[in-house]
């Protein structure tokens, strides 16, 4: 088990900057999840982690020992691959043990080690099996149970559960939890799924276009976003984001949304905004801080009526559509509120959780 | 009236039956089975069945071909000692070619599959060559290259101080000559054949096994050669088919010399039949062609099935 620490990586194809340059440091047993759209770089990360890349410039040190010019078989890494990569001519055993045996372990060591690798993932009764006979899941067991078997310093994972239908790629996520719960290897888990990042991760790392956007737990991407990419990428559906004056008003500051809609800014965060007064900044809210008027359990809660455009039963909740400004906004009302598509209807805004974002830097303020 | 009525029921039944059978006839899965595969059939029927069962009724006749003398051929054949040599021969020559032809088409595909992408095409056009040109004609050039007196290998050896090899005059060099070209011939489609297996083994394969802490041998050996094995049997029993069966280089290049020691079963079988107007015995020694290469298809085909699609 180790530490994985990356000083300002590079990674040029030819014309292109895939990664540009990014520090990031993981801890020891630590399950980190890189995220962001494709082509951010996160794949090209992992892969020069594991020595399938060359670096262009930079540092990368595993367990305090730095690994630039260390081939893939001496950096005591494992990896699983999108596609499993299982070797199709051997048995569920022999890719297990395929490892170990070309280390030259002990063979009563690898059968035991097979075996236990095998009964943490429930897939001992398929060891002598070969990967064809195998359904999507199975094989992705196997892969984990190639990497487990090995007890190597940190396991990669590229996108492994991107090939399995939705309901699997739930299940299998929980595994993969339980599993790094009962192992505690030091993990690096790339996928381009917010919901597995969030899920997943102790910390999670969101990547765009060859840079790191920010790195923190789930909870404080999901409420603290630092930039605007990340607001937008975490969270499902998205954070709402509208265009805004923040103007002065007799009360302090205001939020100028559309002239029929101008939301107070709480008294907490005048001195923070008091320096854009003026500016044209975003606005955002995510759908579930705007409901259904309630009894107002906060200060900085806000009435307002919109007219509904679309409603979307989700069975709990309900998401209803407005416009504001011309801007499609999504709201998460009570399933019994009665909301109904063309009505007229009142939310409430939690303000607390209001985020206002600079147009041309893209931070959050 | 209700008894009528049954008895009706009852007769009408066969009648239908027997008035619809032609149609579910032709619409049974089986005869539309036969009717798609009939012209395969047919095909193989005139041109490998016919000349078969041909051949081996010629070859129960007698040199005249007027009379039925039974195995006398086959027997007559089993005791000379040219046909054993023959025998010898054609199995050395069909071994060693279809051996080297493997190694260096393995070799060479490895080569190509490792230039880049832009280069590549290039080279395996130029490497293809000598598989494209008709044999009968490269096999005249490689004639000049041996011969004795003024060709360019002589030429070369006697620049460089060593003495002139009498390349198809002697016995063992004809041999390695005759194998020399066959595998020049035949090696680019192996190594075709092997660079279309290369590419069809994922990269990632060979990234786990990195992971897994594989060197570049077991790579080779524990990946590549796996992936490969199908492919490398199969062209394996292609190319032993038609190098045992080979005629033109033979023929070209020694014309069984010297003194029948290079000949194969084709081209002896030739010399005897047509050369020799002895076309029951010619076809006697073609007919030996097919135990041989049926015992070693039995085997390359029943390893394949085995295996069965792993990938």
């Amino acid at each position: 088990m180790a530490r994985v620490t990356l000083r300002k990586v590079v990674k040029r194809y030819d014309e292109t900057l895939a990664v540009r340059g990014i520090d990031l440091d993981i801890l020891d047993k630590e399950f980190v999840v890189l995220v962001g759209p494709s082509g951010c770089g996160k794949s090209t990360t992992l892969r020069m982690i594991a020595g399938l890349e060359d670096i262009t410039d930079g540092e990368i040190i595993i367990d305090g020992e730095t690994v630039n010019d260390v081939p893939p078989k001496d950096r005591d890494i494992a990896m699983v691959f999108q596609n499993y990569a299982l070797y199709p001519h051997m048995t569920v055993y022999e890719n297990m043990s395929f490892g170990l045996r070309l280390r030259r372990a002990p063979k009563e060591e690898i059968r035991t080690r097979v075996q236990d690798a095998a009964a943490i993932l429930g897939i001992g009764e398929l060891l002598e099996r070969k990967p064809k006979q195998l359904s999507g899941g199975q094989r992705q067991r196997v892969a984990m149970g190639r990497a487990i078997v090995r007890d190597p310093k940190v396991f990669l994972f590229d996108e492994p559960l991107s090939n399995l239908d939705a309901k699997l790629r739930v299940q299998m996520r929980t595994e993969i939890k339980r599993v790094h719960q009962k192992v505690r290897t030091t993990t690096i888990y790339v996928t381009h799924d917010q919901i597995e990042a969030m899920t997943l991760a102790d910390r999670v790392v969101v990547m765009n276009g060859g840079v790191i956007e920010q790195v923190g737990t789930p909870d404080e991407l999901y409420h603290a976003p630092a930039t605007r990419f990340v607001a937008e990428f975490i969270g499902s559906p998205a954070m709402n984001l509208v265009p805004c004056h923040l103007v002065e008003t007799s009360s302090g500051l205001g939020l100028h949304l559309d002239d029929n809609l101008v939301l107070p800014v709480p008294a907490d965060r005048i001195r923070r905004y008091q320096p854009y007064a003026g500016k044209s900044l975003l606005f955002g809210l995510r759908p579930e801080y705007m409901v259904e008027r309630r009894v107002h359990t906060g200060p900085h809660q806000f009435d307002f009526e919109v007219l509904l455009e679309v409603i979307e039963p989700m069975g709990m909740d309900t998401f209803v559509h407005f416009l504001v400004n011309g801007m499609d906004v999504c709201a998460r009302v009570n399933a019994s509120a009665g909301a109904r598509a063309g009505q007229r209807f009142t939310l409430c805004a939690d303000l607390d959780h209001l985020h206002l974002i600079e147009h041309d830097s893209g931070k959050v303020l | 009236m209700r008894s009528t009525t049954e008895a009706r029921a009852q007769a009408s039944p066969p009648v239908r039956r027997r008035a619809a059978r032609l149609p579910a006839f032709a619409s049974r899965k089986s005869t539309i089975a036969l009717g798609m595969t009939l012209p395969l059939i047919l095909i193989i029927g005139v041109l490998v069945l016919y000349p078969a069962g041909y051949a081996f009724y010629l070859a129960l006749l007698s040199k005249s071909m007027d009379r039925f003398v039974g195995l006398a051929n086959f027997d007559f054949l089993f005791r000379r000692e040219t046909f054993w040599m023959v025998v010898k021969q054609s199995v050395i020559f069909a071994v060693s070619a279809v051996l080297f032809k493997a190694l260096i088409g393995f070799l060479v595909a490895h080569c190509v599959h490792n230039v880049p992408a832009r280069g590549q095409r290039k080279w395996r056009g130029m490497l293809l060559v000598p598989w494209v040109i008709p044999p009968a004609m490269s096999t005249l050039a490689w004639l000049w290259l041996f011969d004795p007196s003024y060709s360019a290998f002589n030429w070369l050896i006697q620049h460089a101080g060593g003495e002139g090899v009498p390349w198809l005059g002697d016995p063992y060099w004809a041999r390695f000559a005759v194998i020399l070209v066959n595998v020049w011939v035949g090696a680019p489609f192996f190594m075709i054949m092997y660079l279309a297996a290369l590419k069809s083994v994922p990269e990632q394969l060979y990234e786990a096994a990195a992971i897994d802490g594989a060197n570049w041998w077991q790579k080779l050996w524990y990946v590549t050669l796996p992936m490969m094995r199908n492919i490398i049997a199969i062209t394996a029993l292609f190319s032993l088919i038609v190098t045992f069966a080979n005629f033109d280089i033979v023929r070209v290049l020694t014309n069984g010399g010297p003194v029948d020691q290079t000949h194969v079963f084709a081209t002896w079988a030739f010399k005897l039949g047509i050369e020799g107007n002895d076309i029951p015995l010619g076809a006697c020694v073609s007919l030996f062609m097919v135990p041989i290469l049926a015992i070693a298809a039995i085997f390359i085909l029943r390893d394949i099935n085995r295996r069965g699609t792993e990938a």
